[in-house]
C-alpha cells in the first residue's frame, strides 16, 4: 500500500466529501425547518394544501381591470393579480423604453440646454429610491382636483383626483387583437425581406419592397378590423353627477405606480441608451458624415445597430427589475400580484402556498423576460461572414 | 412538541445557528406564550400604527393610542413593567399573518370580529376593546342631542355605502324625513359638509372624529351623536391552540372594564387596596381569595395594568376622548351600567 | 452577402447639398450661443420651447417653495390657508422623520451615528487613504455605530432593535447590506466557478430564483414566513431577519459582477500558482480576488448605490426608516395633507446620499482608468 496516495489525500475523494457534506447539512436543516413548520402549523391551526384555491375568495378588488367580484375563487384572485401586475408592467416597460430613449438622446444633443436638462433628469430619477417616487406620485395624484373640477383636455380626457379616464374604443377587444396581429405581422417581415434578398441575388429588382412589408405589417390587423365590421365607435367620458361614466378610467393608484416605474427606469434606460450610442467608434460616424450620410440615416443605418449590443443585455435586467419592482404596488394599494398574495394569505391561511404560488410567477415572468432578451440578443449579434 | 430525532438534530445545529439567535436566547423546552414571552422579557404587539386614537407614533416617536395602551396593560400585567413592549406596525394583510407564523404574541390592531376570521383562520379573538360602527357628526349649533331630532335634515353621505342603509333603516325606525346629498368623493364630502351643505354626515365613529380634528374649521364647533349604527367589535386576537394564553389577554381587558367600573384609577390603586369589597380585592390581587395561579400570573397582576396604564376609561380618554384631539363620545363603549356594552364578568 | 446586396441604395447626399456651408465662429459668448443653443432652426426652436418654459415654471416653483411657504405652524393651522408649501410639517416632525422610534432623549446618539457615517463616507472618497486602511476605517465605523446604537455598555442606555428608526436605521441596514452581502456574493461566485458540480449548481440555483424574485417577496418570506420555519426558542429578531433578506438579495446580484471579475483573471495567473503550490483557498485569497475584485469596482458602486435605494423596501415591513417613519408621521391627522412637501424632504434627503455615492463611484473610475493607463 506504501507509495499509493490514500484515499482521503485524493482530491477528488475529498472534492466529492466536501459536496456530500454540503448536501447533507443543507438536507438537515431544510428537513428540520420542514418538520419545525409542521409541528408549528398544526399546532395554530394553519391551513395547508392547494385546496383553499377553489374557495370563495371573499374580498373584493379595487382597481382591476378585470372584473373580480368577492364570490370568485382565491384562484381567479390570483389571477386578476397577475393581470394587473402585467398590465401596469407592459404600459411602464413601453414608455420608460421610449422615455429613456428621448432622454438618452437628448443628453448626447448638440443644444447645451436641451442636454443639461436630461440630465438633470437622470440624476434625479436615477438617485432616489423608486418607493420614494412611487409614494411622491400617489401624493400629487390625490392631490389633483375632484371630478367636478376636473381638469380637461378639449372634454376628451380628464384628470382629477379619481385618477384619469381618456377616451377608449368601445369595442376595445376588437383593438386588443389587431394589435396582437400587429405583432404576428411585425413576424411577416423578415421572411418577406430574406425572400426579396434571394430575389435580388438572382439578378432580379423587386420594386416597392417598403409598401410590401408595411401591407404584410398591417394585413391581419386590418382584416380583423374589417372582419369585426370596422368598428369605430369611441367612449368618451362625460360628468355625470359627481363622477365620470364612459371612457378608460386610470386609477390614481394605477397611475402613480406606472408613473414611478416608468420615471426611474427610463433614467437608467437613457444611460444605457447614451453608453450604446458612445460606444459606436467616432470613426464610424465621421466616416457615415463623410460621404454625406443624412442624420436619420447615420442613425438608422450605422449608429443603432452597432449600438443595439451593447444596449441589449443591461436593457434587459433593467426590463426585469420593473416587472419585479411593480410589486412596490403594494404600498399604494394597487392590487397587482404581490397585493393579492398578501391578501390572500391573510384571509385563506394558505401563507406557504400562497407565497409558493406568487415566487413561481414571478420567476416565470423573469424567465420569459431573459429568453426574449436572449433571442434580441442573437438576433444583433455581429454576423460573422 | 418535537420528535427526538428531531431534538437530536437540532442540539447539534444550535451550535451552528447560535450566531444567528438573538441575544436573549431562551430555554429550549418554552412552549406556551406566556413562557416565551416570560423568557424574551418583552411582549410583541401587532399594531395597525397609523390609526389615530389606536395606535399612532407622536411627533417624538412615542407609540401612543387605546391598541397600544391595551398592549401595555398586558405588558405591566405579565411582566411587571408596561414599557417592555414591543410594537409591530402592520398593515391589514399582515397583521393576522404575523400572529399566525408567530412573530408576535397578540395582534391588538383592532380587527372586527367576524365568524369567518374566527373559524377558518386558527385565531382566537378575545373580548372587544371597542365597538365602532356608524355615527353621525353635526355642528354643534344646530342644538342636536339625538338622532331623532334630526327630522327635516340634509345628510352628506357617499353613494352604496352603508351609510345609505343606515340614514334608511333611521328613517323607519324614528319615522323622521331626512334628505340625502349623495357626494362620492371623501375630500368633497368634508367640503360639502362643514361648508354648510349638509347639516350631519355618516360614517364610522373613528373615521369621523379623525375628519373632525383633521379638517374642521374649529373641531369644538362639531359633535358626534351617541346613537351608533352597525357592528365592528374590534379587540385583541391571539393565536388558536393556548387556551391559558387567550384568559390572560380576555381577563387583562376584563380587569380594565371591572376596574372603571369599581371607580379604581390609576391615581387611586394604592387607597382602593384597602378596600373592603370582596371584588374589588380580588381584583387588586388583596387577601386570601386573591390568586392568579390560573392564569399563571402572581395575584397582583391587574393591580400593575391598572397602576401603570390605568383603568379603560383613562386610556379612552386620553386617546379617543376628550383628553386627545378626537373628542370621541363613549356612546356604546360605556360601561353597561351607563347603557353602553362594556362588561365584565364578575371578578 | 445579402446586407452587402440591401445596401446598394446610396445614402450620400449627392450635387451641391453636398457642400457643407463653412463651420460658424466658435468664439465669445456669441459664439457659444450659436454653437451651443441656436445651431439649426430646430435647436433654436427647441431652445426657445424650453427656455419659455422654465421662465413660466420658475416663479411659480419659486413662490410656491420659498415666498408664500410656511415655515412654522404649531399645530397646523397656518398652514391650512398658506398659499404655498407647508413646511412647517418638517419643523414639527423632523425628530420623527430622521429617528423614528429611537428614544427621544438618546436620540443624540442618533445623530451622531449619521455624523459618524458620513465623516467615514468623505475620509474614503479621496485618494489620501489606503485601500486597507478603508477597510479598517469602516470596520471600525461600523462597530461604533452599532455600539451606539445598541448601547448597553456604561454611560449608555440599552436601546432595543425595534425602537431603531429614521436615517441612523437607514444607515444601518444598508452598511449590514453591504458588508454581508459582500463576502456572501464572493462565496457564491466562487461556488459558481468551482470545478465542484454539485456546489455549482447550488450556487447556480440561488443566484438565479434570488435575482427572479422581487426584492419585497424575498423581505416578505424572511421577514413573515420564516419564523414558521423555526421554533420559538431560536426566533431571531425583526430587523436581523429583513437584514438577512437584504443581504441575501444583495448577495445574489452582487455575485454576478464578481463572476465576471473571476473571468477576467487570465488563466495563466491561477495554473501559474497552483504550479508553485498553493492551495485552492491561498490561491484565491491571494491571487485571483485580488485582480478580480479590482476590476469589479466600478460596477459593484452601482449596486451600492441600489443597496442604499433598496433600504427603503422595510417601510412595507413596518420598520421605521426614513421613508418609514416619514409615512407614520404623516398619519397625524392634522399634518396628513402636507404629504407632499414631507416626500419632497426625503427625496432630496436621498437624493444628496445617492449622489456623494455616485459622485464617488465616477472619482473611483477615473481613479482606477488612470493607474491602468500609467
Amino acid at each position: 500500500m506504501t507509495g499509493r496516495t490514500p484515499p482521503w489525500r485524493s482530491a477528488g475523494v475529498r472534492a466529492t466529501a466536501y459536496q456530500l457534506a454540503v448536501v447533507a447539512v443543507l438536507i438537515g436543516v431544510a428537513a428540520w425547518m420542514t418538520d419545525t413548520a409542521r409541528h408549528a402549523m398544526q399546532e395554530r391551526g394553519i391551513a395547508s394544501g392547494f385546496d383553499f384555491l377553489l374557495d370563495r375568495a371573499g374580498f373584493a378588488i379595487g382597481h382591476a381591470f378585470f372584473a373580480f367580484s368577492p364570490d370568485e375563487s382565491y384562484l381567479r384572485a390570483f389571477v386578476v393579480g397577475v393581470g394587473n401586475t402585467l398590465v401596469v408592467a407592459a404600459a411602464s416597460l413601453v414608455a420608460a423604453s421610449l422615455l429613456g430613449l428621448a432622454v438618452g438622446l437628448a443628453r448626447l444633443s448638440g443644444n447645451w440646454l436641451l442636454a443639461r436638462i436630461a440630465g438633470l433628469y437622470v440624476e434625479l430619477f436615477r438617485n432616489t429610491p423608486m418607493l420614494v417616487q412611487i409614494v411622491f406620485w400617489y401624493t400629487l395624484c390625490t392631490l389633483m382636483p375632484a371630478p367636478r373640477q376636473a381638469w380637461s383636455l378639449f372634454d376628451l380626457a380628464f384628470a382629477s383626483n379619481r385618477g384619469l379616464l381618456l377616451p377608449w374604443p368601445e369595442r376595445a377587444g376588437v383593438f386588443a387583437v389587431a394589435g396582437c396581429l400587429v405583432v404576428l405581422g411585425a413576424g411577416l417581415v423578415p421572411p418577406l425581406y430574406r425572400w426579396v434578398d434571394r430575389l435580388r441575388r438572382r439578378g432580379r429588382r423587386p420594386r416597392a419592397v417598403g409598401g410590401l412589408a408595411l401591407a404584410a405589417l398591417l394585413a391581419p390587423a386590418v382584416l380583423w378590423w374589417a372582419a369585426a365590421g370596422f368598428p369605430t365607435a369611441w367612449s368618451v367620458p362625460r360628468l355625470r353627477g359627481f363622477n365620470f361614466a364612459g371612457g378608460l378610467a386610470l386609477s390614481p393608484e394605477f397611475l402613480a405606480l406606472f408613473l414611478g416605474l416608468s420615471c426611474y427606469i427610463a433614467a437608467f434606460v437613457a444611460e444605457i441608451v447614451r453608453a450604446g450610442i458612445l460606444s459606436v467608434g467616432r470613426g464610424q460616424i465621421e466616416a457615415a458624415e463623410t460621404i454625406g450620410l443624412a442624420r436619420g440615416d447615420l442613425y438608422r443605418k450605422v449608429v443603432f445597430p452597432q449600438a443595439m449590443r451593447v444596449i441589449v443585455p443591461p436593457l434587459a435586467a433593467q426590463y426585469i427589475s420593473l416587472v419585479k419592482n411593480s410589486s412596490l404596488g403594494v404600498a399604494i394599494g394597487y392590487p397587482d400580484l404581490f397585493s393579492v398574495t398578501n391578501t390572500v394569505l391573510t384571509l385563506s391561511g394558505n401563507t406557504i402556498e400562497a407565497i409558493a404560488i406568487m415566487a413561481l410567477v414571478y420567476l416565470t415572468l423573469a424567465l420569459a423576460i431573459g429568453f426574449l432578451a436572449d433571442l434580441a440578443n442573437r438576433a444583433v449579434r455581429i454576423r460573422e461572414r | 412538541m418535537l420528535n427526538p430525532a428531531c431534538k437530536r438534530l437540532l442540539g447539534a445545529l444550535v451550535p451552528t445557528l447560535a450566531f444567528l439567535a438573538p441575544v436573549t436566547a431562551q430555554p429550549a423546552d418554552a412552549g406556551p406564550t406566556l413562557e416565551a414571552v416570560k423568557a424574551r422579557g418583552t411582549l410583541v404587539c401587532a399594531v395597525n400604527g397609523s390609526r389615530p386614537g389606536f395606535s399612532v407614533v407622536d411627533s417624538k416617536g412615542e407609540w401612543t393610542g387605546l391598541e397600544v395602551d391595551v398592549c401595555r396593560a398586558i405588558a405591566a400585567a405579565v411582566l411587571g413593567d408596561s414599557s417592555k413592549t414591543q410594537f409591530v406596525k402592520t398593515t391589514t394583510q399582515t397583521r393576522l399573518t404575523v400572529l399566525q407564523t408567530g412573530e408576535v404574541d397578540v395582534t391588538v390592531s383592532n380587527v372586527t370580529w367576524t365568524y369567518g376570521r374566527d373559524a377558518d383562520l386558527g385565531l382566537d379573538f378575545v373580548t372587544p376593546t371597542f365597538y365602532d360602527g356608524q355615527g353621525f357628526l353635526v355642528p354643534r349649533k344646530l342644538g342636536v342631542k339625538s338622532v331623532k331630532d334630526l327630522d327635516g335634515a340634509s345628510i352628506c353621505v357617499r353613494p352604496g355605502s352603508t351609510s345609505e342603509r343606515i340614514i334608511a333603516d333611521v328613517q323607519a325606525k324614528y319615522r323622521i324625513k331626512i334628505t340625502l346629498v349623495v357626494i362620492e368623493d371623501q375630500k368633497e364630502l368634508n367640503t360639502a359638509f362643514f361648508g354648510g351643505r349638509c347639516d350631519s354626515f355618516v360614517q364610522t365613529t373613528s373615521g369621523l372624529s379623525a375628519i373632525r380634528a383633521a379638517v374642521a374649521p374649529n373641531p369644538d364647533d362639531y359633535v358626534i351623536l351617541p346613537e351608533i349604527f352597525g357592528k365592528d367589535p374590534m379587540g385583541p386576537v391571539v393565536r388558536q391552540g393556548d387556551p391559558q394564553w387567550r384568559d390572560i389577554v380576555q381577563w387583562i381587558v376584563f380587569a380594565l372594564f371591572e376596574a372603571e367600573e369599581r371607580g379604581v384609577t390609576s391615581a387611586n390603586v394604592d387607597q382602593m387596596r384597602e378596600s373592603k369589597e370582596a371584588e374589588t380585592q380580588r381584583l387588586l390581587g388583596v387577601g386570601t381569595g386573591a390568586t392568579g395561579k390560573g392564569l399563571g400570573l402572581d395575584p397582583q397582576w391587574a393591580y400593575r395594568a391598572i397602576k401603570q396604564v390605568g383603568n379603560y376609561a383613562e386610556i379612552y380618554d386620553r386617546s379617543l376622548g376628550d383628553g386627545s384631539k378626537l373628542k370621541l363620545g363613549r356612546g356604546i363603549n360605556a360601561q353597561w351600567t351607563n347603557g353602553g356594552l362594556l362588561y365584565a364578568p364578575p371578578f | 452577402m445579402a446586407t452587402g446586396t440591401a445596401a446598394c441604395r446610396s445614402f450620400a447626399i449627392a450635387g451641391t447639398g453636398a457642400i457643407r456651408p463653412p463651420p460658424p465662429a466658435r468664439r465669445g459668448t456669441l459664439g457659444w450661443l450659436r454653437a451651443n443653443l441656436f445651431a439649426t432652426p430646430l435647436d433654436g426652436a427647441v431652445t426657445l420651447a424650453l427656455a419659455a418654459a422654465i421662465a413660466w415654471l420658475a416663479p411659480k416653483a419659486l413662490a410656491w417653495a420659498v415666498l408664500d411657504a410656511v415655515w412654522w405652524a404649531p399645530d397646523g393651522r397656518a398652514c391650512r390657508d398658506a398659499a404655498g408649501a407647508c413646511w412647517a410639517v418638517i419643523t414639527e416632525k423632523h425628530r420623527l422623520i430622521l429617528f423614528g422610534t429611537y428614544p427621544y432623549a438618546e436620540q443624540w446618539r442618533g445623530a451622531l451615528v449619521v455624523l459618524l457615517f458620513v465623516a467615514m463616507l468623505a475620509a474614503s472618497a479621496g485618494p489620501w487613504l489606503a485601500a486597507r486602511a478603508k477597510l479598517w476605517g469602516w470596520a471600525a465605523t461600523a462597530l461604533a455605530i452599532l455600539v451606539l446604537m445598541l448601547g448597553g455598555v456604561p454611560g449608555l442606555e440599552p436601546v432595543g432593535t425595534h425602537l431603531w428608526g429614521g436615517l441612523p436605521l437607514t444607515i444601518v441596514i444598508f452598511i449590514g447590506t453591504v458588508a454581508g452581502g459582500m463576502p456572501l456574493a464572493v462565496l457564491l461566485a466562487l461556488a459558481r466557478q468551482s470545478e465542484l458540480p454539485i456546489l455549482r449548481a447550488l450556487a447556480v440555483g440561488v443566484i438565479e430564483v434570488v435575482r427572479g424574485l422581487p426584492l419585497l417577496a424575498v423581505l416578505f418570506v424572511a421577514s413573515l414566513i420564516f419564523p414558521l420555519f423555526v421554533p420559538v426558542e431560536l426566533q431571531i429578531d425583526k430587523l436581523l431577519r429583513a437584514e438577512i433578506g437584504m443581504i441575501i438579495f444583495f448577495g445574489a446580484y452582487a455575485a454576478e459582477i464578481v463572476r465576471g471579475g473571476l473571468q477576467a483573471v487570465a488563466a495563466g495567473q491561477r495554473e501559474a500558482a497552483a504550479a508553485l503550490g498553493l492551495g485552492y483557498w491561498p490561491r484565491t485569497r491571494l491571487v485571483v480576488l485580488p485582480q478580480a475584485l479590482a476590476t469589479v469596482v466600478p460596477p459593484l458602486l452601482g449596486d451600492v448605490i441600489r443597496a442604499f435605494k433598496n433600504t427603503t423596501y422595510v417601510a412595507i415591513l413596518g420598520l421605521f426608516d426614513v421613508l418609514g417613519a416619514t409615512k407614520v408621521a404623516l398619519d397625524d391627522p392634522a399634518w396628513s395633507r402636507h404629504a407632499a412637501e414631507a416626500y419632497l424632504f426625503i427625496f432630496l434627503l436621498y437624493l444628496v446620499f445617492c449622489l456623494a455615492f455616485s459622485r464617488w463611484g465616477m472619482a473611483v473610475e477615473r481613479r482606477l482608468a488612470r493607474r491602468r493607463r500609467g
